[in-house]
């Protein structure tokens, strides 16, 4: 009994302090809090990016409190519930984030006059179905490719492979001479086979965005070739990954190759900066093979992050503010060149100085741009899609299982929820 | 001392067992210890050596120390353990003892009631908990935290303290109530005394976990001024770190604060125990 | 011995503890064990009785799922008890001996494990066991056994054993002070009466100092079994949300845990994740009631 008066009572002057801080900050200083997943970039919001904005907007001060991305999900989604989530959030793509809006927690940015800075490509990741209301800014999306040591390449007298052909006698080669493991790729952290694996080299088999959207539309199966081609391919891999690649986690791979012991990195975009700092060889990139010479080549250019408005924030119109910045070609300059492999999404192009992230951004003008094939509306139902192919891509790899018998295991899963696969 | 103490035993295969279980229980430690010292290169290259000129660098922790307070959050940490071990010991024996000691009616359901806590990992009712935190207004202090431990060890220590105080001779409490002590004070000049060891294996066992929690922190405390220690040092242990100097440091940093209190801890922790046994 | 007026004290000693209890642990845990009596249909919360329960044991995808994290997490109490307690006791039963030299710096070292974080835990042992930097295979290969060195957590067979054993590992320095705790407050006047019946040395361990332990030994195990149904963070430290290699490392905790926050693209899911807590709930529940029923009211106390 007693507790209970006691916490209403306290509640009570939480919220009545709350309200008189809340009209203080409206007139004086308002201070933003930025939730992430994006641990890895705090030095650059504190060094840069935050003083960028605050010399423009003096009275709105900035924070940015990162949490580790395994954690990220659960945090937010608690810390909205109660009510005590920062004013701006980071939004990971499609469905998280829709479920957000969904139930209420994000803003419908739709009317935020910067928004008109994006493509309908670039917005369709966080984005209802219908297309109606946006709900965050797009900030940046990640391209998939294989960085190499050119140092190795060159000593082993190498070409940079251009067809599938030429990838696996590159492999084999580097294999031969011994003194490099030919691909750093683990399959202990699971999502690493599946996202620099399967999705990396999958759009050239299912011709990006045309399989990707049949696929939705439950005109194509993942039994279909297109869909199990890639798992065979993937099988192939596994005798060119380190010995015990088995137990090899994420950060393992991205020492190996750092440190110079491997010669083939599958990689993400988001990798430049950090292998840029300490990496002390020169790196190159090269797009996923195609299957024959001459095929159009399809790249994986993943709209990965955005930022949208808490809706329960108390400043919304400093919120606004900040978004509208976000979304200015400013803002794309300092993320885009800070944060290189990030490519910023706005109309206006940036030019970018880091040497591969022009490569891999070159790309975009070669080939047709497609995004991870599970991320949009497949992954709602349980089981969920994406979770499903590392599990798969893993399986291919170490040859536990058939590709055939991958596709026809992913195809049922999926038809068990998804309407349009029944 | 007795005869059979005397009697030959294979003391040399004694501290063969000890020692060789010493080894492995400090290796690990060791192993984070040396190369949080040393270069990038050398960690991979050689990860037994040991750091000498050559290698030696403190990188690692330059980059630590530029990323926060780390004196204000070992403060943080402590405050946070120290307040919550006090409550949980305090309100944990009185419980117990009252459970130990009264028949009373319900005895039976509030111990039951009392140890549901150690069944259901109290993880699950973060969002409950954090309702409770935010429209308390307690979000972001260290009480937030406090409270949640207290509450988390609380059944714990009840279960563990009432079965020792049960083995208190019933004698010396008949006796001091014949001599007209009240019931609190034979709580705390008798009965307490004799179950310190019982308090000192409760204070160890929820010690560790509160240090080394990550959870409540991030979710009810997560501000600059009431970050705790694993909470500071998580920035660099995230998926996607490659920064093995500064994961190195911060595990080092994290670790060797608790090295420092147990070393201190355990010296009252053995003298509690042993008092115990002699009476 | 009581007395017939109301005693107060029962009360002040009884209120602190549930108190903070009731509102900080219980309240909110059955407010999150309720959620496994709703579903979510279309934004709003629906009462669905124990349909949750039915998908749990009914739908394959759910089913399997959870069987096979109950039988992994039987196979990872069973090595604790198996090798985490019996060592245990045999180094509480090595430091206990009184004439042993350097006691104190045995005991405080074995128990240094136990006072670390499972992130460090997690790290450091990946960090040992990692086939490519190579301090365990080189170690074994200084021994000239190199070809018994395996990529350990990565394979499906071997990673919830090699887990099982980290975790022993780390936690092997509790039941060694509890029952050491416990050998310390044999009064020796028990030991001496043995000693002029001749049992002394390793008899007198097995014969009089191991039934006047065995409540300890009771509750080590108990603590066990709930420690290790409700563990979590060790292996989302080592292997991530998912478990892997392909969910042979997957526990309740972890199952819990992934379907109740959500993971990566998959959403977290409050109400099915309530009802997988609930039935740990109910496994942990069985289990202590058959200790407190069946075991300890059959075990003798000895009040000293």
């Amino acid at each position: 009994m007693k507790q209970k008066f006691m916490s209403k009572a306290l509640a009570a002057t939480a919220l009545a302090s709350g309200v008189l801080l809340g009209a203080a900050a409206s007139a004086e200083n308002v201070t933003l809090t930025i939730e992430s997943w994006r641990n890895d970039d705090l030095t650059l919001w504190q060094d840069k990016i935050i003083p960028a904005f605050e010399a423009k907007h003096p009275g709105i001060k900035v924070k940015f409190t990162p949490s580790a991305p395994a954690e990220y999900n659960a945090v937010l989604n608690s810390k909205l519930e109660a009510g005590s989530a920062g004013d701006l959030i980071t939004c990971r793509p499609f469905d998280a984030s829709l479920a957000l809006y969904e139930a209420g927690r994000l803003s419908n940015l739709a009317d935020l006059a910067a928004m008109g800075n994006f493509s309908d490509v670039a917005k369709s990741a966080w984005q209802t179905d219908d297309g109606s209301a946006s709900f965050c800014v797009p900030m940046a999306s990640v391209i998939h490719g294989f960085i190499y040591n050119k140092e190795a390449f060159a000593e082993l007298e190498l070409a940079v492979p251009e067809t599938e052909e030429e990838f696996f006698a590159a492999l084999e080669k580097i294999r031969e001479d011994g003194s490099y493991i030919p691909m750093a790729m683990g399959t202990n952290d699971q999502w690493e086979a599946a996202t620099m694996g399967y999705n990396n080299i999958g759009p050239n088999y299912w011709k990006g965005e045309e399989g990707r959207l049949a696929l939705i539309a439950g005109e194509q199966k993942l039994t279909d070739e297109a869909w199990v081609a890639p798992y065979e391919t993937l099988a192939k891999w596994g005798p060119y990954l380190g010995d015990g690649f088995e137990a090899q986690t994420y950060p393992d791979s991205q020492n190996l190759f750092t440190l110079g012991r491997a010669a083939i990195y599958p990689a993400g975009s988001w990798e430049i900066s950090g292998f840029n700092t300490q990496a002390d060889f020169e790196m190159g990139a090269f797009k996923p093979p195609v299957q024959a010479a001459g095929d159009t080549c399809y790249i994986s250019d993943h709209t990965d992050i955005g930022i949208g408005m808490n809706a329960a924030t108390a400043n919304p119109e400093a919120a606004k503010t900040f978004l509208s910045w976000v979304a200015s070609p400013e803002f794309a300059s300092i993320f885009g060149n800070a944060l290189p492999g990030f490519f910023p999404l706005s109309k206006t192009p940036v030019e970018l100085s880091d040497p591969l992230a022009k490569e891999f951004v070159s790309w975009r003008g070669e080939c047709e741009s497609t995004i991870r094939s599970t991320y949009q509306i497949l992954s709602r139902g349980t089981p969920n899609l994406e979770n499903e192919t590392w599990g798969a891509s893993v399986a291919a790899i170490k040859g536990a299982s058939a590709p055939a018998d991958l596709g026809k295991e992913l195809q049922s899963g999926l038809a068990s929820w998804y309407a349009p696969q029944q | 001392m007795s005869s059979a103490r005397k009697r030959p035993f294979n003391t040399l295969a004694m501290h063969g067992a000890l020692i060789l279980y010493t080894l492995i229980a400090l290796f690990p430690v060791f192993v984070i210890l040396i190369n949080s010292f040393k270069t990038r290169k050398k960690i991979f290259r050689e990860p037994l050596a040991l750091p000498d000129a050559e290698s030696f660098s403190l990188v690692g922790y330059q980059t630590v120390l530029k990323q926060g307070d780390f004196f204000l959050y070992f403060q943080n940490s402590l405050i946070v353990t120290v307040a919550s071990l006090a409550l949980v010991l305090l309100f944990g024996a009185m419980a117990a003892f009252a459970l130990s000691e009264y028949r009373f009616r319900g005895n039976l359901l509030m111990g039951l009631y009392l140890a549901l806590g150690i069944m259901i990992p109290i993880r699950i009712g973060t969002v409950a908990i954090l309702d409770l935190m935010v429209s308390t207004g307690l979000v972001n202090t260290l009480w937030a935290l406090i409270l949640v431990y207290t509450a988390q060890g609380l059944p714990l220590a009840v279960f563990i303290l009432s079965e020792f105080m049960r083995q208190v001779s019933n004698d010396l409490k008949d006796a001091a109530r014949i001599d007209g002590l009240s019931e609190y004070t034979i709580f705390g000049r008798i009965v307490l005394p004799l179950v310190r060891p019982a308090l000192a294996t409760v204070a160890v066992f929820n010690m560790i976990p509160i240090w080394n929690d990550l959870w409540f922190p991030l979710i009810l405390a997560p501000a600059e001024e009431v970050k705790t220690l694993t909470l500071g040092s998580q920035v660099f242990i995230g998926q996607f770190v490659t920064d093995w100097n500064a994961v190195l440091s911060a595990l080092s940093m994290a670790i060797l604060p608790v090295l420092l209190l147990y070393v201190i801890f355990s010296r009252q922790l053995i003298r509690g125990l042993t008092s115990g046994a002699v009476k | 011995m009581q007395k017939p007026r109301t005693r107060w004290h029962i009360l002040v000693f009884l209120a602190p503890a549930v108190l903070i209890y009731t509102a900080v642990m219980i309240f909110p845990l059955f407010n999150t064990l309720r959620l496994a009596l709703y579903s979510k249909i279309d934004q709003e919360r629906v009462y669905t009785g124990l349909q949750n329960f039915q998908t749990l044991f009914g739908d394959p995808i759910w089913s399997e799922q959870f069987w096979n994290a109950l039988g992994n997490n039987f196979w990872f109490f069973l090595i604790h008890m198996l090798v985490q307690n019996p060592i245990g006791i045999a180094l509480a039963a090595l430091l206990s001996h009184p004439r042993l030299r350097f006691a104190a710096l045995y005991r405080s070292a074995i128990f240094i494990p136990t006072i670390l974080s499972f992130v460090i835990v997690g790290f450091a042992w990946k960090l040992i066991l990692s086939p490519i930097w190579g301090i365990a295979p080189s170690m074994l290969d200084a021994v000239g056994l190199k070809s018994l060195f395996a990529p350990w957590l990565g394979k499906e067979e071997y990673a919830l054993t090699t887990l099982a054993l980290i975790s022993v590992w780390q936690f092997v320095g509790i039941p060694m002070m509890l029952i050491y705790a416990a050998l310390l407050t044999i009064p020796e006047e028990i030991l001496e009466a043995g000693e002029i019946d001749g049992i002394t040395g390793m008899s007198a361990f097995w014969k009089i100092k191991l039934p006047l332990i065995l409540p300890s030994i009771g509750i080590i195990s108990i603590l066990t079994f709930v420690g290790n149904f409700n563990a979590f963070d060790l292996i989302y430290a080592a292997q991530g949300a998912l478990a892997g290699p392909d969910f042979s490392t997957d526990i309740l905790g972890t199952f819990m845990y992934r379907t109740f926050f959500g993971f990566q693209l998959q959403l977290g899911d409050p109400h099915m994740g309530a009802a997988i807590a609930g039935a740990m709930f109910a496994i942990i529940l069985v289990g202590v009631c058959i200790y407190l029923f069946g075991i300890q009211t059959r075990m003798r106390r000895y009040q000293l």
